[in-house]
């Protein structure tokens, strides 16, 4: 079976999910990009690139469990380790400008 | 409706590259190293979504798993190079 045969009702939950996760990473690249100090810049790709897979992910668990005829849920252990891994680093990184700043002045 | 599914496909393929442009853009020109840092968690996130669309694509789960290892190695490294920047030794006796 292929993306050919699929119902209505599977596909379009799955273009509209691969569309807002592409949008909302590219949104979350150009806050990357544009955004000026580094406090700023921090919060585009923790908050847009954690949404944008969890999009992408639930569309591939969508096709992927269709396909099969059976429910394939190994994308959840990917969602659950960016969404226990992200915040974490964003915290370190924040941690580690803050005490970068603080050292130079001194 | 099959010929719409490819178009976001190849929609969302378009967007993942031009994230992944920007972050190579902020990671040859980031001021400060924890910029690049960032840039570098950025870049491997949208590599990570680009091989599940490509499982999409294709209709295999052959690329999950090379997410998976993307994701866990991609982690360790920015653990290691933030704790660098905090001025700690890496690994912790």
């Amino acid at each position: 079976m292929t993306t050919n045969e699929l119902p209505v009702w599977i596909i379009l939950p799955a273009i509209l999910l691969l569309t807002a996760g592409g949008l909302l990473t590219v949104i979350a690249s150009i806050g990357l990009l544009r955004l000026a100090p580094f406090y700023a810049r921090m919060h585009g790709p923790s908050i847009g690139n954690t949404l944008g897979l969890g999009c992408v992910l639930t569309a591939s668990m969508l096709i992927s469990s269709a396909l099969a005829h059976r429910a394939i849920v190994h994308e959840i252990l990917i969602t659950v380790f960016i969404v226990m891994t992200s915040p974490m680093t964003a915290m370190l990184l924040m941690r580690a400008s803050v005490h970068r700043s603080k050292a130079q002045k001194h | 409706m099959n010929t719409l599914f490819e178009l976001a496909v190849t929609f969302a393929q378009f967007c993942f590259a031009l994230a992944m442009i920007c972050a190579t853009i902020r990671l040859l020109r980031g001021p400060t190293a924890q910029d690049r840092t960032l840039a570098l968690d950025t870049l491997y996130v949208s590599s990570m979504m680009m091989l599940v669309v490509l499982g999409i694509h294709s209709s295999t789960t052959v690329y999950t798993d090379i997410a998976l290892v993307i994701a866990l190695f991609g982690f360790v490294g920015s653990i290691a190079l933030a704790k660098f920047l905090l001025g700690r030794e890496v690994i912790e006796p």
